[in-house]
């Protein structure tokens, strides 16, 4: 198993922590990780990517050009990472802000809103835990088990009487797949 | 502490694996993309337990300084910096040279020259491999592919420092530094004792007992002859350091019909290509250079005598190429294919560049 994974967004939309709880879920599995971000003046209202690797064999390159699944929470990153998607891949995106839908036939593509998930859970900071859902409702390539494992390693310890709140985010965000 | 297995950058596994090491001191200035080094430092705040010293001192020249004299006193020290940053400690790095004094100096190569960029570059392999300061003297640089190097070449890059008396370098690149990977932590090694450091280091400036001369660090000689013979007991050193530590790893080299050179995390990144090459039944092999000084020159001079062409591949304007050259001295072609300004091939352009060099194996010919 590998999966060769885009997260990408704007700043602020809690990108980077969403593959960093990612790749946390897989340590906790034992597998492979490779958490490779672009780094640098992004910050919130720029753009922001992180490539996450996950694989039961030893990972060579943190750098790629091509994924099995990219998560694209808006416009710039869906006309940058569209094309880059493997044939067969998996493709999902946030509608909110986006004006040109995708349109590759060849990739399976779920448009799943957690932005108004997240409004409606009252907390824009579920945002992207929603997402975190929804891709593992798609492709389940961590439980969610790990994933809250995952998070009590990255969340001080201050901030773990969130760690509910969280989850709630996660199964709501697989609700929105799996509803459908 | 135990050893552990963390999910971490490399930059911050650099810092964890100082504190185990038992380092004594780390003297820094913070700049992009390596301030992560000098920030997990100050909130592991070592000198609490192992007594480790961690200081940001007032610029990169004074940082340089400090690792400098706290080396004449026979202590384990290190700073870090990225390109710009280290360009600003050559003198100093010149000056540990010549005073044989074992220290650690990391870069995190960011793009230059210049200012440049905070994006990833290797273009600083001349400046660390040639010399980089005045003077006839080389470093130990030893180049990181994965987090898990990163925190395993402070250990080894302290271990042949302090076994050479010379000064090593870790050559990292923005990548490595910021990328997070699993990593096996050491476990907590204890500080060396003033004792300790008197005994295996007779030549630091402890304080002279009784029973021998003052040790004098100075790198000032006017007498020729004398600094003649300085020069030639570096070079004794370099020798040694060329026949006993040249280090590499070879991919797929067993069956290649061309090779690929690529070091740091580059090297993943060419791996990753020729997995996709041999996919489609090219055979493609690859060097790593995990010692850029001393360089592998004589893997790479007999992989010559069996490839039909090699291809560097680096993020710079070509640096490498030219020891690669050297090393295969005009038996087979040499090329190379890099990226600048901080920009990273991806694995794909490795392979059309594969096909630009080669293009017999170009499926599309």
């Amino acid at each position: 198993m590998k999966k060769e994974i885009i997260i990408a967004g704007f700043g602020g939309q809690g990108v980077l922590s969403m593959g960093k709880i990612l790749a946390y879920a897989g340590l906790m599995d034992d597998l492979e990780v490779s958490w490779m971000p672009s780094y640098g003046p992004e910050q919130r209202g720029g753009t922001a990517n992180v490539t996450v690797i996950l694989s039961d064999t030893p990972i060579s390159s943190p750098v790629l050009d091509t994924y099995d699944v990219a998560v694209i929470l808006n416009q710039q990153s869906l006309d940058k990472f569209e094309s880059r998607v493997k044939p067969g891949g998996v493709l999902i995106y946030d509608p909110y802000g986006i004006h040109h839908k995708p349109t590759r036939s060849d990739i399976t593509v779920y448009e799943v809103n957690g932005m108004d998930a997240a409004i409606d859970m009252k907390n824009s900071k579920t945002y992207n835990m929603i997402l975190l859902g929804a891709l593992l409702a798609i492709v389940p390539v961590v439980p969610v088990e790990s994933v809250m494992k995952g998070l009590q390693k990255v969340l001080p310890e201050r901030h773990h009487h969130l760690l509910p709140l969280n989850r709630e985010a996660i199964l709501r965000g697989m609700s929105l797949v799996n509803g459908k | 502490m135990d050893e552990e297995i963390r999910l971490m950058k490399g930059n911050e596994a650099i810092a964890h694996a100082a504190i185990r090491y038992g380092v004594d001191g780390y003297f820094g200035y913070p700049i992009t993309p390596q301030s992560e080094i000098l920030e997990t430092l100050e909130e592991l705040m070592p000198w609490e337990t192992t007594g480790m010293v961690v200081l940001q001192a007032e610029s990169e020249l004074a940082a340089i300084n400090m690792v400098y004299g706290g080396a004449s006193t026979g202590k384990a020290v290190m700073t870090s910096s990225s390109s710009p940053g280290v360009s600003l400690k050559q003198e100093g790095i010149s000056y540990i040279a010549a005073g044989e004094l074992p220290a650690l100096i990391i870069n995190v190569m960011r793009g230059g020259p210049g200012l440049g960029t905070i994006q990833p570059s290797q273009a600083d392999y001349f400046q660390a491999t040639k010399g980089g300061g005045h003077g006839d003297y080389h470093l130990i640089v030893l180049a990181p592919s994965s987090v898990q190097e990163m925190a395993d070449f402070v250990c080894l890059g302290f271990d042949l420092a302090f076994k050479y008396r010379t000064p090593a370098m870790i050559l990292a690149d923005g990548i490595v530094g910021q990328m997070m990977e699993k990593v096996r932590l050491p476990k907590q090694r204890a500080r060396r004792t003033d004792a300790e450091i008197a005994e295996q280091c007779p030549w630091a400036v402890t304080g002279r007992p009784a029973t021998r001369k003052p040790n004098i660090m100075t790198t000032l000689e006017l007498e020729s002859s004398t600094m003649e013979e300085n020069n030639r007991r570096l070079q004794a050193t370099y020798e040694r350091i060329r026949s006993n530590e040249v280090r590499y790893q070879e991919y797929y080299t067993d069956d290649c019909d061309y090779l690929i050179v690529a070091f740091g995390s580059i090297a993943r990144i060419c791996l990753k290509a020729i997995e996709e090459a041999r996919a489609a039944g090219i055979k493609v092999g690859l060097i790593r250079p995990i010692t850029l000084w001393p360089f592998p020159t004589e893997a790479i001079a007999s992989m010559a005598q069996r490839v039909k062409g090699i291809l560097t591949v680096e993020i710079n304007a070509g640096q490498m190429v030219e020891d690669v050259r050297l090393a295969v001295n005009g038996k087979v072609p040499v090329y190379y294919y890099g990226r600048m300004g901080g920009i990273v091939p991806n694995p794909s352009e490795v392979i059309d560049a594969l096909y630009r060099d080669f293009p017999e194996i170009n499926p599309e010919r």
